[in-house]
């Protein structure tokens, strides 16, 4: 068995201690205490003390989920273009810039074939820090094409959400990749494979609009925002007092939308467990991709 | 004459409120100015076809949100025989901020459903100003379903500035009736033709909005945020809307040019609102002549054609992947055959 096709395009995507905010110690926006950033990285960035689960980078969130040394990144090479030479108060090149020298990486997604325990899966894991996550032709591009390749090679797809929605400064371009990445989730579908969302802190607007809110499974972090709109719109618009706990995950666990909140410890352990049960003839499916020499 | 002027029309109204001191003075003094009526009366002709020639993206979001705009319901009236409206999503509710039933258009048998908005305050509250709730988007996708189980073409029209942003939106999970609306489109095996006819206002747009064709009106807007909203996050301040408008390319024209849309009908002199008639003759042409070349085609390549249409949808760069680094941690799984993987992604380094 192998992971590394012969056709295959791959790069590995570093594990860095760093893809969290730098300094030594952070404060906890859950309890305003302040922990050690190496205690909180071993801790999986989850608060001890109150539980709030801080954002991941890529980086972290694959060396959680897949086993070491076991995901082929794809499609590593699609960069963000200008299509509508974009000029705000900034030009959108300029931001794709800082971001990428600022997160290492060219943009909000990383997507590729894993081994989360004995399942081989096709990941993409969502990076809020680069722009927001917002989805963008390359965003869009990424996700189309990981579950496109996972239908093609009879793998379940794993999708870690995060995002502000579709990426203003690529206009019509960023909104039409809702579709396109829905359609691409409907013939996964049809080909009987299951495909499983996990929402993290935040998942909204369009990308929640979209392939996100597709899950045949849809799991959450603990207390990650998740909805349509913002809350700061919803308010200016309606002028009414939000619900306590509004757009949070265990608010949506209440109202009917997700299957499980599952913290961070035992996200993995879940993921196994679900694909165990739903992956049609498990657990060979990791030797059959069409490449394996 | 229209009693709404948008700011930019006002040289149209100080044309017409000249010619109507004309007109009095003639009668009440009996004297024949027909000459100079007539010559007024091009002059405003002539104002109108200048500035709804050159009018700036955010002028023509004014003109798409103007009040006498027809509406949905409107080109229903004027476009169809045979309405019979189906109502509610079987789940909560009916939403009047989508309407959709079973009509004929010039003899063909179709599904038609599309926002809309309210003419007045009290049609407003009711229609929540063309905002739909969940229920809406899941009425439609009932309808869409009812049509594909039949054989009916669906026809979709989009005015909304977007879906409601609403509590009840949010516990009712608005975005998961929008995504499912876009995941199952691409499985309906019937002709779908889409109009944009006023506002296109994002993912509330959208979620009626994957089809085989889809056309938009010379004046609508498409857009993947409002110039407000836009405005708000780039300024911090809507009066910079018009600069938003611009950067945004969210007219028919630059969506057109950007192949995101297939077709722009022109709509009459000074707007939809100056003829409605006119306006839904050209809109009926068009959605009968894309349905007639839709209707032909065998499902599967229908649908397939429509998921390569939006899958094509994006503009990205593509380089050659870097090798990959030597691992920091555990190497690579002792059977990779890691030199094979590098002489293949040299051999094609990119699909
Ligand atoms: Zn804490």
């Amino acid at each position: 068995m192998t992971l590394f096709g012969k056709r295959s395009q791959y790069s590995t995507v570093r594990v860095r201690k760093r893809d969290m905010p730098d300094g030594l110690w952070v404060k906890c926006p859950g309890c305003s205490d302040i922990l050690y950033r190496q205690e909180l990285d071993e801790a999986l960035g989850v608060c001890r003390k109150c539980g709030h689960h801080f954002p991941l980078g890529r980086a972290e969130r694959i060396a959680q989920l897949a086993e070491a040394g076991a995901f082929e990144e794809w499609d590593a090479g699609l960069r963000s273009m200008d299509p509508l030479g974009f000029t705000g108060t900034a030009s959108y090149t300029s931001k794709l810039e800082s971001h990428a020298r600022r997160c290492g990486y060219p943009d909000a997604i990383a997507c590729g074939r894993a081994r989360i325990g004995p399942h081989a899966v096709g990941l993409g894991v969502m990076d809020f820090r680069f722009l927001g996550a917002s989805m963008g032709s390359v965003v869009g591009e990424k996700v189309a094409r990981l579950i496109e390749r996972s239908t093609a090679e009879r793998m379940p797809v794993v999708m870690c959400c995060a995002s502000g929605g579709a990426r203003m400064y690529e206009g019509m371009f960023s909104l039409m990749q809702m579709a396109k990445t829905s359609g691409a989730v409907a013939r996964h579908g049809d080909a009987g494979l299951p495909y499983l969302t996990v929402l993290t802190d935040p998942t909204t607007a369009g990308v929640m609009a979209s392939f996100a809110s597709l899950g045949d499974v849809i799991l959450a972090e603990p207390g990650a925002l998740i909805g349509f709109a913002g809350p700061r719109v919803i308010r200016e618009t309606t002028q009414q007092e939000l619900p306590q706990g509004f757009q949070r995950s265990e608010f949506l666990l209440e109202h009917g939308l997700i299957d499980c909140v599952v913290p961070r410890s035992r996200l993995k352990a879940t993921l196994v467990e679900l694909l165990t049960c739903l992956v049609p003839d498990n657990p060979a499916r990791a030797g059959a991709a069409p490449a394996a020499g | 004459m229209p009693a709404y002027t948008l700011p930019f029309e006002k040289p149209i109204l100080e044309l017409q409120a000249k010619l109507g001191e004309l007109r009095r003075f003639s009668e009440s003094q009996e004297i024949d100015v027909g000459e100079e009526i007539r010559r007024m009366e091009e002059k405003i002709a002539e104002t109108r076809r200048r500035i709804y020639s050159t009018l700036t993206p955010w002028q023509k979001v004014q003109v798409s949100r103007h009040p006498l705009r027809p509406y949905t319901r409107d080109y229903i009236a004027r476009m169809t025989e045979g309405f019979i409206e189906l109502h509610g999503d079987r789940r909560y509710a009916d939403d009047p901020a989508i309407v959709g039933g079973v009509a004929r258009i010039d003899g063909r048998r179709v599904m038609l459903l599309g926002t809309q908005k309210g003419r007045d305050t009290k049609s407003n509250l009711r229609c929540n100003f063309g905002c739909a709730f969940p229920e809406g988007y899941r009425k439609a996708l009932r309808l869409m379903r009812l049509a594909a189980r039949f054989g009916t073409p669906i026809v979709t029209l989009i005015d909304t500035p977007g879906a409601f942003p609403g509590i009840e939106s949010e516990e009712r999970h608005i975005a998961e009736a929008i995504a499912v609306n876009l995941r199952e489109m691409f499985r309906l095996p019937v002709p779908i033709v889409v109009c944009v006819i006023g506002e296109g206002g994002s993912g509330g747009a959208l979620g009626i909005g994957v089809g085989d064709r889809i056309l938009i009106l010379e004046h609508a807007y498409y857009s993947v945020i409002s110039p407000e909203g836009c405005a708000a996050i780039l300024w911090k301040d809507r009066a910079f809307s018009d600069r938003a408008a611009n950067a945004l390319k969210l007219t028919a024209g630059d969506l057109l040019e950007a192949g995101l849309v297939d077709e722009v009908i022109p709509e009459p002199e000074g707007g939809a609102h100056t003829d409605p008639e006119a306006t839904a003759a050209r809109l009926r042409e068009a959605i009968v002549r894309n349905l007639d070349a839709l209707s032909s085609r065998p499902a599967d390549a229908l649908m397939a054609a429509r998921y390569d249409k939006f899958r094509a949808m994006g503009v990205f760069g593509e380089t050659p992947v870097p090798p990959p680094a030597p691992p920091e941690a555990p190497a690579e799984p002792p059977d990779t055959p890691a030199d094979t993987g590098k002489d293949a992604r040299q051999d094609k380094p990119a699909e």
